[in-house]
């Protein structure tokens, strides 16, 4: 997925268009009907002159984290609460993203996957440029029945594969979330770590066998 | 203030730090909810244990202190409430300012009036805006001073100016504004009520109530776990870091207007500052 910075002029059109709509169809949820009632629209451009103020100065390689992609910019707008219509084509869109593993296997090493869940290190200006990338799915999800320091953003992933039978097939499911967790749930709060290379192919392996290796203390 | 007395006894002051933090640290460790919260709520507004008020009284001597090339000290510059009035003026910003016709929060008012007033290089000040070890900042020190001539007071939001408005609904467009690498906005955690990010419970700051109260009447704060005297201006770029962003510009207008609505979230919340946390 490329970081557009040319395609401002049709994304801020877009988005704009896109708001108008999400405005239309927001009323079954207060926190849009509020917002539509009350909140006169602030545009992507304008907002653009406070987001240029607020990081006049980047580091080479860093500027692409200031834009917005398409889903991310229509999530934003419609905070995170979708119409049913914008929905399909997030998930559309999201879904087509997805790359499986090319031997197949959508497993690794459950050991490994339990230190980049644990780890919340990596691609912070705070960290230094080769650290590791961590998950830190600790940080929403509870995973090991043993381990107490666990978020509650997320639902409860304990016993995750063993719920799904070890079926091969919701092993595949569960790579592809995480792969790109709005390729299945539109404007999830849960980061797209395959789409942005957040994590590489073989974390996400290592991170679904924490999942459903029978071994994993998660299923134990 | 008694404490300057103290100041020359570093002793004493390894022990109230050393005491401060091992009773933080046992708090929050293994006691529950209550007690801790008990023991912490003495401690914030004992100036004997909270190590912030080494930077409130810092604070209170750069404000008086004759400054830059005008030779003269901060105590005419306008907060808000008029010409060196402190009391209440932090519970009243971020708001709009006639003399620049802009709004402007606690640090760029502070900044402003350096220049203005003082004739202040504010170079070696924004060199030293985030205290380190062995660095003092001059800017944590005064926000620690000025903010705690409003404890006590509830905060006051009233957006009666249009740019007040408008910058309210700029800072709503930016906590909502989802990007980088994880795909973070502000209310990827702060949208929920009851949720936390491992063990530390999460605000809820997209609306008006307790959560927002606490959490904007707690800042600025020492944070034990960075032995520092830390802003609100520090929590959004500490926040920016963790969502994989670039580090924002201090005293930028996004960042007020960010301020300005999650302040007004907290409106009719009572402060009580410096505090201090983990």
């Amino acid at each position: 997925m490329s970081r557009r910075s040319s395609g401002n002029m049709k994304l801020a059109a877009l988005s704009f268009a896109l708001a108008g709509g999400a405005l239309i169809c927001a009323s079954a949820v207060s926190v849009n009907a509020e917002d539509a009632a009350r909140t006169p629209a602030i545009t992507t451009a304008e907002l653009d002159t406070y987001v240029k103020g607020m990081w006049p100065h980047v580091e080479p390689g860093w500027e692409g984290r200031l834009a917005q992609d398409e889903t991310q910019a229509l999530c934003s707008r419609v905070r995170n609460n979708p119409s049913a219509e914008d929905a399909e084509k997030i998930t559309q869109r999201e879904a087509a993203t997805v790359k499986y593993p090319g031997d197949g296997n959508v497993l690794g090493d459950w050991r490994e996957g339990e230190k980049i869940a644990s780890s919340g290190k990596g691609g912070q200006f705070s960290d230094a440029p080769d650290t590791k990338h961590g998950g830190n799915c600790y940080a929403c999800h509870q995973l090991a029945p043993d381990e107490l320091a666990f978020g509650t953003i997320g639902p409860s992933l304990t016993g995750y594969g063993k719920q799904h039978g070890f079926s091969p097939e919701a092993a595949r499911t569960a790579y592809a979330k995480l792969f790109n967790a709005q390729a299945s749930v539109a404007c999830s709060n849960m980061p797209r770590f395959g789409v942005h290379g957040f994590l590489t192919e073989q974390q996400l392996k290592d991170v679904n066998a924490f999942l459903f290796d029978r071994e994993s203390p998660v299923n134990k | 203030m008694i404490i300057r007395r103290f100041l020359r006894f570093p002793a004493v002051l390894a022990l109230a730090g050393c005491t401060v933090i091992s009773v933080c640290s046992a708090g929050f460790a293994q006691e529950g909810g209550g007690e801790s919260l008990e023991k912490y709520r003495e401690m914030i507004n004992d100036p004997m244990a909270n190590p912030a008020f080494l930077n409130v009284d810092r604070g209170e001597a750069l404000w008086a202190e004759p400054r830059g090339a005008k030779n003269v000290s901060l105590e005419s510059c306008d907060l808000g409430k008029g010409p060196g009035v402190l009391d209440g003026a932090y519970a009243e910003l971020p708001r709009y300012f006639e003399d620049t016709k802009k709004v402007m929060d606690l640090e760029q008012r502070l900044l402003w009036c350096m220049e203005k007033i003082q004739g202040l290089d504010t170079k070696d000040v924004l060199k030293r805006k985030f205290g380190a070890p062995g660095v003092n900042s001059d800017m944590e020190d005064l926000v620690a001073f000025i903010a705690n001539k409003s404890s006590g007071m509830k905060y006051v939001v009233p957006l009666s100016h249009p740019e007040e408005r408008k910058a309210y609904d700029v800072g709503k467009e930016l906590f909502f504004r989802r990007g980088s690498l994880l795909d973070f906005s502000c209310a990827t955690c702060h949208s929920s009520d009851g949720t936390r990010i491992r063990l530390q419970e999460l605000p809820n700051l997209t609306k008006p109530g307790p959560d927002a109260q606490a959490s904007l009447g707690s800042w600025p704060t020492y944070r034990v776990s960075q032995s520092q005297t830390r802003t609100m201006q520090h929590r959004l770029y500490d926040c920016y870091r963790q969502m994989r962003m670039p580090p924002p510009e201090y005293g930028s207008d996004g960042l007020t207007a960010l301020m300005l609505y999650l302040t007004k979230q907290a409106e009719g919340g009572t402060l009580n500052v410096p505090s201090i946390k983990r």
